[in-house]
């Protein structure tokens, strides 16, 4: 029996289907989860997908973390369930504090679309044990409000306990401070990140690389041999 | 005030109505009088007004868009035609895909972020309401001067509302164009294309049929916004003096229409409708005259179970209004409520609004009071049609006389060089990834190519690997230079970049955008651009199923140019077979396929190195066009070819630069002795470069392949010039210039970020 992967669609979810794919791509079974719905199906793992959850007009996912599937996910991701947040997904797991920081409008307050490289500082989370540390990776990032801060107390927090997950390399695309494209929680389950593993999954599609595939690979192997 | 009721207007027959304001002629409003038999009620003189308009009607152009249908090539794939939402067509393996381009041009210059953003979410509804999931969205954009301060209030604002809707829908934008041209200054074309996939049995056509079925309208509550935006705003010429149009563009909310769309393919899934309309230009007053009209039986409505985002509003508002995000089905009482709980799901709001009745009447009510009586079809389909009258303009011949061969040419190669960096860092040949960059091209993990690639081309079929191609291409130069012609180069290209992606060209839509049909000069431009277009698309087997027209883009006098922009779509049964336009591999040859002429006219050269237009458009051959997509076809389903990339404006340099700078590796030419049939051209460095010769690629051949491929174009008759080869980090024109592509990028990349950013 392979691992089953749940995937939230909020209202204004758009990469829900996308991340079905990479998860069925990797060789796992995808589970689609609704905002509305508590029950997460005894799923293995949840990843949280781009898009823009209620339109993001108060603040990026703001709305999303008091949806009744968040109640559990934040429950479950505590107890050291594996949680990917993808774009979108990464700004509710800000909002939700399962992962510190904030995001806000890129520094050139443009929308940003293109193949982003991405060195990846911690190969030890649930959902990077497939890639090496300091490998550097190519996968599409695509945002507007993608530029990361928090305090200084929080960044050396961060870089202290190696929970910088991954760094944009070759031009900072959107202001984030110190280069930071995703981070992970203490304990590793929890990954956020800006830019879209799940559209790097298949050659010829997107830009035509897999280095995102990995993301899926990692958290498989992490759940099949747990 | 009191309710303007059917009875009241019989009562009161010689009340003053304001026609003129909402648009109407004289002779219009005395015809609906003849029609109703008494005076309209205001809900009604609304009604026909915004129906009768340009925008909705037709009224100008619809005996010349007659062409499209009687000369239709036989087409087997062609599903439903011209008239529905979209055209659809079969692109084999059950699957139909529906595509259609629209203009947003006037609300797009009075208020860019929302012009531009309901020009988006307009076209995607018409996709929608076929019964198609949109799977890609495609923006062909012109703009005045690229130095000209207003184009820096308009492309930023146009750009972001592309963006913010479009990026917020989930759809990939993957491709169209941007144009500058002082032209444009006071009317920017602002034209939104989409591609919709479906099965062939989940077609829905926009009717009402069946007695006693329920009109529901879903979506966003109907506000104040947009109210006459087809009549007012996109049906009469700007006058700079007026007032503030700003109020008639409709503002839009993209997170609802992301709703509307899952849960309208929700309700398709279950085969809940049994007709469907998007509200648009027209807004109610469109979609349940349509829906009536097409439908078997009359409809009745009740007015004020409207939800309303302003309580305040008038009937003959509400009937008008052009709030976005909204949608109107025709359902079975049975089916209705599962449809209620499908809506509630998605958080959309709902209402039953009114049925299909026996009769062959569309009734309003209003409280209980009836304001609106009429028949259908002379709301919907039996608008008024004008022949207006059309001349060659008197200046057309010495436009054509003024011939761009005389034009002083490069003396040497230095200046050969100089000019060949004005061109690449001209706005219109310069990268527009500034723009491009800020749509989300990846959305739902089937893109296979997006700009600046020839076509934007998605994957439809996971398993199959079955894709659609879509390129849209226009030139308002050439069209200025000879309507007919320039319409037919417009299709040519879009055909040809299609080709060159490695699919099969299979239909067309289009967006005509032309000044003021009131001028004989304009509406001769737009009589020959339809005629070009229409026996274009007879000899090429790629009917027009469906497009826009938008008249009066021009501010006082001046019209824009002639602007026919061709939205061509194609199929390709497996997109591993996709032709990028990238030169990748050192070592690989470049061959350029077709015949290079002396012809100037309308050139890019022309314009940038010398601000010059006139001249005759290159020629048509579209017997080698046909011939050179089957050759690029061929040569990309069997392993031919590692690139191709059409020849249209630029020239050969253009598109060398291009695929160059795409692929990150420089290009060795050298100067042919000959180069196809026409040796016009022969030995001529300039020529050779900045010639615009229609039914042109260049295509980057293994060598292990080149004899196959020699053969291949030697037998069918295209010619085949090898010009080059992939190789080094420099373009190298030998005995001329050579130019580090680093410069070439730094110039080509740095122009529109320079200017606009």
């Amino acid at each position: 029996m392979t691992a089953r992967i749940g995937v939230i669609t909020f209202p204004g979810t758009l990469d829900d289907r996308d991340t079905q794919r990479a998860v069925r791509v990797a060789g796992a079974e995808a589970v689609p989860l609704w905002h509305r719905d508590k029950d997460l199906k005894q799923v293995d793992a949840v990843v949280l997908p781009g898009g823009f959850s209620y339109g993001d007009y108060l603040r990026a996912g703001a709305i999303s973390r008091f949806s009744p599937v968040m109640e559990t996910v934040i429950e479950q991701a505590k107890a050291g369930m594996p949680v990917l947040g993808i774009c979108n997904g990464f700004q509710v797991l800000t909002e939700t504090h399962l992962l510190p920081g904030a995001m806000l409008r890129n520094n050139h307050l443009h929308f940003i679309c293109r193949d982003q490289k991405l060195r990846v500082e911690n190969a030890e989370t649930s959902w990077t044990v497939d890639y090496t540390s300091g490998q550097e990776i190519s996968i599409p990032l695509k945002n507007i409000d993608g530029r990361y801060v928090a305090d200084d107390r929080t960044f050396d927090m961060l870089e202290a306990e190696g929970r910088v997950a991954f760094r944009y390399l070759d031009g900072n695309p959107n202001g984030s401070l110190r280069d930071i494209a995703g981070i992970t929680n203490e304990a590793g389950n929890v990954v956020g990140l800006m830019p879209h593993p799940e559209h790097a999954v298949e050659p010829l599609i997107g830009t035509g690389r897999t280095d995102g595939l990995g993301f899926f690979t990692s958290i498989l192997k992490k759940l099949v041999n747990a | 005030m009191t309710l303007d009721t059917v009875k009241h207007a019989t009562e009161t027959p010689d009340a003053d109505q304001p026609w003129a304001e909402l648009g109407l002629k004289q002779d219009e409003y005395a015809r609906i009088r003849e029609i109703l038999g008494r005076r309209p009620t205001g809900a009604e003189l609304a009604m026909y007004s915004v129906m009768w308009s340009e925008h909705c009607s037709y009224k100008s152009s619809k005996v010349h868009l007659k062409q499209f249908g009687e000369k239709a090539p036989e087409n087997d794939a062609m599903l439903v035609g011209i008239g529905e939402n979209a055209g659809v067509v079969d692109v084999g393996q059950g699957y139909a895909v529906t595509f259609k381009v629209e203009s947003h041009n006037h609300p797009s210059y009075i208020e860019p972020y929302q012009g531009a953003a309901t020009g988006v979410g307009g076209i995607v509804r018409d996709i929608l309401a076929m019964g198609a999931r949109p799977v890609a969205v495609v923006d062909p954009l012109r703009f005045g001067a690229a130095d000209h301060p207003d184009t820096k209030r308009v492309l930023p604002g146009v750009v972001a509302g592309i963006g913010g809707y479009g990026n917020c829908l989930g759809l990939p934008n993957i491709g169209g164009e941007v144009v500058f041209d002082a032209c444009y200054q006071g009317n920017p074309l602002v034209n939104a294309g989409c591609i919709g996939v479906m099965k062939h049995e989940d077609i829905h056509l926009a009717k009402a049929s069946g007695t006693g079925n329920k009109v529901i309208l879903y979506g966003a509550r109907t506000g104040g916004d947009g109210i006459g935006g087809v009549s007012v705003l996109a049906s009469e010429t700007f006058d700079s003096t007026g007032p503030a149009k700003r109020p008639a563009v409709q503002v839009g909310d993209p997170f609802q229409e992301k709703l509307l769309i899952e849960c309208t393919l929700e309700i398709f899934k279950e085969k809940l409708v049994a007709g469907i309309q998007d509200l648009g230009g027209a807004g109610l007053s469109c979609a349940t005259s349509e829906l009536a009209s097409a439908g078997s039986g009359g409809m009745r409505v009740e007015l004020d179970s409207v939800p309303l985002r302003d309580a305040t509003l008038s009937p003959e508002e509400i009937l008008m209004s052009e709030s976005q995000e909204r949608m109107c089905a025709i359902v079975e009482p049975d089916k209705v409520d599962r449809f209620l709980a499908i809506c509630e799901k998605w958080d959309v709001i709902a209402t039953v609004i009114g049925e299909v009745t026996e009769g062959e009447r569309l009734e309003i009510f209003w409280h209980g009071e009836q304001i609106v009586d009429v028949p259908p079809r002379s709301v919907a389909h039996e608008g008024p049609t004008y022949h207006r009258p059309y001349a060659r303009p008197e200046w057309q011949d010495a436009l054509q006389a003024d011939d761009a061969s005389k034009l002083p040419r490069p003396a040497d190669a230095d200046e050969l060089r100089a000019q060949v960096l004005k061109l690449v860092a001209h706005p219109n040949q310069a990268s527009k990834a500034w723009i491009t960059d800020q749509y989300d091209r990846f959305v739902q993990g089937n893109t296979v190519l997006a700009q600046p690639e020839d076509s934007g081309m998605v994957r439809i079929d996971e398993d199959t690997n079955l894709g659609v191609a879509m390129a849209t291409d226009g030139n308002g130069r050439y069209t200025k230079l000879d309507p007919y012609t320039g319409a037919q180069l417009a299709l040519a290209e879009a055909y040809r970049n299609v080709a060159a992606s490695g699919a099969k060209p299979l239909a067309v839509s289009d967006c005509l955008n032309f000044g003021s049909p009131e001028d004989p000069g304009v509406m001769w431009q737009f009589a020959e651009a339809t005629r070009g277009l229409a026996d274009a698309c007879q000899t090429l087997g790629t009917p027009v199923t469906g497009g826009n027209v938008s008249l009066y883009n021009q501010t006082g006098e001046v019209a824009i140019h002639p602007t026919p922009v061709v939205a061509v779509l194609g199929v390709i049964d497996d997109v591993n077979r996709r032709t990028p336009i990238a030169f990748a591999d050192e070592g690989h040859l470049i061959y350029l396929l077709g015949d290079t002429r002396e012809e100037l006219g309308g050139s890019a050269w022309s314009q940038v190195v010398h601000e010059h237009l006139g001249g005759l458009p290159p020629k048509v051959d579209l017997a080698r066009e046909e011939l050179l997509a089957e050759i690029l076809i061929s040569a990309s389903r069997d392993g031919m070819i590692d690139a191709a990339h059409d020849l249209s404006d630029g020239g050969l340099i253009q598109a060398l630069v291009e695929s160059c700078l795409r692929g990150g590796k420089g290009a060795r030419l050298v100067i042919p002795e000959t180069a196809g049939d026409s040796d016009s051209a022969a030995g001529d460095p300039f020529l050779l470069l900045f010639s615009e010769s229609a039914g042109r690629a260049i295509v980057a051949v293994p060598r292990s392949e080149e004899l196959r491929f020699t053969d291949m174009c030697g037998a069918r008759g295209l010619p085949a010039t090898r010009i080059g080869v992939v190789d080094g980090e420099e373009i190298d024109v030998q005995g001329q210039f050579s130019i580090p592509l680093s410069e070439l990028k730094e110039l080509h990349e740095g122009t529109i970020p320079g200017l606009i950013a």
